[in-house]
């Protein structure tokens, strides 16, 4: 069993370092081609997360980045695809901003109220998808591309002047939210504020971890994006979980956009940042679903991002970095299957080098899981690998 | 990897995590500072588009390089990143400050917030904004147009031009900025001719879907126009703008110009002959005066309104067609007075 884990442990971690190597080398081919330094840059960006506002910047960026993950992660554990997480976390960034801005009470009811609209909003926007999903059979790739383009029109009419709008120079804003509403932040001195919507990201984290894997919900969830028919035959509603699926997917984006919004803009406006839904797309995958795994994807992001700016100060060019996140998408992509099908293969000459030594199935698993043991082990491992 | 005896270790790491983020919440290590000192001259931070957009990020570009003629320093200039958010805008500015260069412009009403942000914690270098006039800080220099008042002198040209009554405005993006276009278009031509319809389009709802760069989203535009009766098109669209110059020169109905010389630019020259006049809005010029006033010492502060008045903004006469329509010229330069003493107030709003 001990020897199993460790087996589990390096498959998990070889993809996502394969797939970095891979972009890393891929990279500095490109540097090379360009007739730069292929390492320079590296050393560049490194040097930029020594300082302390750059890593404030970097933690901040990152909380959205891992929320938004999430909420794609929970979606890929279904075997669903929500490409909506852009419009979900938009407009819910939009709605809270003018329930910020119109209702005004004590912080303590305000903060818990902004988040649950948040929410709310991203689930209901989700939950179109999900009801067309589950009544009609639409795709919720398709379903949920659609939205993304009619959340963006829903947010142009709600934001013009008759309606919520409030137009400041040549800014379109909701207006700015009331105090009581706004995220405290850690002060840091010259370092910035650290969110402290960072730490609502945390929290999120656990109770993904605790839902999946510790409740009868997560197990379901899993064992249906396994396999839809078995998770059936075994009593599971697959219609009832994919709805769910999709409001829980929803309501986590629905968050994703307010680190920005409780902590730093106190408005939606023109300049409020957009295709982070997109861009959790990557992370999620580079993170394979895993909390852990996820937080380590959504800081390296960030860190691109973060470090790579002062490139332009040094005579490369900052698209060094977008040029790596898309290589590393890509990567990870081929990595991980590469790595899937070399442990499928390794577990198969295991299992038939036990046979051939003449053990009797199920004899190492100390009497418990009889004759089906091996074969068992293999479909947890895949539900838990989703 | 999800079984009983993980989850000891799974907290143990979450733990670590948790460790990790609170170490760096403490801010080790030093802020990437350490200012150069030196005077590296002025600096651009872009708008979405950047440089190569043929319109409003290459007209500031156009001050950069006056500057760098006239003063002999390099200065520079940054593209921004898509989708990012008010927080790398700061960064980029407090870079730019940080590093000497000496005015910091943001080209565009997006960096409000990050120059205000910026200019708190730099107040010895002095910030530029185009486009905006909400920063109050002393050393910010608000450089502000009047768009809509070159935009109305196009509006005269185009009801005067046109023969079928019918003339379309293209928008680049439904925002503020370019309803004071659309704005003083519209009023320029019911006050020339009352008879005229003006055909209204924007291309996107926001910048993201491409509304400043899509020349073919521009030229369907100015298509659909065309048939339903428009001969001459105006356009406040950037780069997609150039879609519109094509499909008009293609049907032999006038465009007008926007921003700067549209009948100048090398990348239009095979359509210049249907590009009736440009409303110019002079980007460069305003950057310029402000690198120059930094260089002598005396650094703009506060608003600073081109206006027609100021030749901030107005129309041009490059091509000869602009003096051979009956009446065009004269109705232009009757407006243009006429707006100058204040006797022609025109609107902001659509």
């Amino acid at each position: 069993m001990k020897k199993f884990d460790k087996e589990r442990v390096l498959l998990a971690v070889a993809g996502p370092a394969i797939a970095l190597v891979v972009a890393v080398l891929l990279t500095s081919g490109v540097l090379l081609a360009s007739g730069k330094s292929p390492f320079e840059p590296y050393a560049i960006m490194l040097e930029q997360v020594g300082f302390a506002d750059i890593q404030v910047l970097i933690v901040n960026a990152a909380a959205g980045y891992y929320i938004a993950a999430l909420a794609v992660a929970i979606g890929f554990r279904m075997n669903l695809f929500n490409i909506g997480v852009e419009g979900q976390y938009r407009l819910a960034a939009m709605v809270t901003a003018v329930v910020g801005a119109k209702v005004a009470l004590p912080a303590a009811v305000q903060l818990p109220l902004l988040i649950l609209v948040a929410a709310l909003t991203g689930a209901f926007w989700a939950g179109i998808a999900g009801v067309l999903k589950v009544t009609r059979g639409v795709s919720e790739v398709v379903a949920t591309i659609m939205l993304n383009s009619i959340a963006t029109a829903v947010i142009g009419y709600f934001t013009l002047p008759s309606l919520f709008g409030v137009q400041q120079g040549n800014n379109k804003t909701t207006g700015e939210m009331h105090e009581s509403g706004w995220f405290p932040s850690i002060d840091l001195g010259a370092a910035g504020e650290l969110y402290g919507f960072v730490f609502v990201a945390v929290a999120l984290g656990i109770a993904y971890w605790v839902v999946l894997n510790r409740t009868r919900f997560g197990f379901d969830l899993r064992a249906t994006g396994a396999s839809e028919s078995a998770a059936a035959a075994s009593g599971v509603n697959a219609k009832r979980m994919v709805l769910t699926a999709m409001l829980l997917s929803g309501a986590i984006a629905g968050l994703a956009g307010l680190p920005t919004l409780l902590n730093d803009t106190h408005t939606y406006s023109l300049s409020f940042p957009s295709s982070l839904g997109f861009t959790a797309i990557g992370i999620a995958l580079l993170g394979r679903g895993s909390p852990v795994g996820i937080a380590f994807a959504a800081l390296l992001w960030a860190f691109l991002d973060k470090a790579s700016a002062e490139l332009d100060y040094r005579g490369y060019d900052t698209e060094i970095a977008v040029i790596m996140q898309g290589l590393i998408v890509i990567a990870v992509v081929v990595s991980y299957e590469a790595v899937g099908r070399w442990g499928l293969r390794r577990q198969q000459q295991r299992v038939g080098k036990e046979l051939a030594a003449g053990h009797v199935l199920g004899a190492s698993g100390k009497g418990t899981s009889g004759p089906s043991g091996p074969s068992d082990n293999g479909n947890q491992k895949e539900v838990a690998g989703r | 990897m999800r079984r009983m005896p993980r989850i000891t270790q799974r907290c143990t790491r979450t733990a670590v995590a948790v460790a990790a983020l609170a170490l760096l919440a403490t801010g080790c290590g030093g802020t990437s500072s350490g200012g150069s000192g030196e005077d590296k001259g002025m600096a651009l931070a872009y708008d979405i588009g950047g440089e190569g957009d043929q319109s409003f990020n290459d007209a500031a570009y156009a001050g950069l390089e006056q500057a760098r003629k006239e003063f002999g320093y390099e200065g520079t200039a940054v593209e921004p990143k898509d989708g990012e958010s008010d927080a790398d805008k700061v960064q980029r500015l407090k870079q730019l400050a940080k590093q000497g260069y000496d005015p910091v412009v943001g080209i565009g009403f997006i960096y409000a917030n990050a120059t205000k942000e910026a200019a708190e914690a730099y107040p010895d270098t002095t910030f530029g904004i185009v486009d905006d006039s909400t920063v109050k800080a002393k050393n910010v220099a608000a450089l502000v147009f009047n768009e809509e008042q070159g935009s109305y002198l196009a509006g005269v040209a185009a009801a005067k031009a046109t023969k079928s009554k019918t003339v379309g405005f293209v928008g680049g993006v439904d925002v503020p900025l370019i309803h004071k276009f659309e704005a003083g278009f519209a009023q320029g031509v019911k006050d020339t001719d009352p008879k005229v319809k003006v055909i209204t389009q924007y291309l996107t709802e926001t910048a993201e879907e491409g509304g400043f760069s899509s020349p073919d989203k521009g030229k369907a535009a100015a298509e659909a126009q065309i048939e339903n009766g428009a001969d001459v098109i105006y356009q406040a669209a950037g780069l997609s703008g150039q879609g519109v110059i094509e499909a008009a020169a293609k049907e032999k109905k006038w465009a007008i110009g926007v921003d700067s010389d549209q009948y100048k630019q090398k990348a239009l020259s095979a359509y210049k002959a249907y590009i009736l006049t440009s409303a110019t809005k002079d980007v460069g010029g305003a950057v310029f005066s402000l690198a120059e006033s930094v260089e002598d010492g005396k650094p703009l502060s506060g608003e600073q309104r081109f206006s027609l008045k100021e030749g901030g903004v107005g129309v041009t006469e490059s091509n000869p067609e602009f003096g051979k329509v009956p009446g065009l010229k004269e109705a232009v330069a009757k407006a243009k007075e006429d707006i100058i003493a204040g006797k022609i107030k025109v609107a902001t709003t659509p």
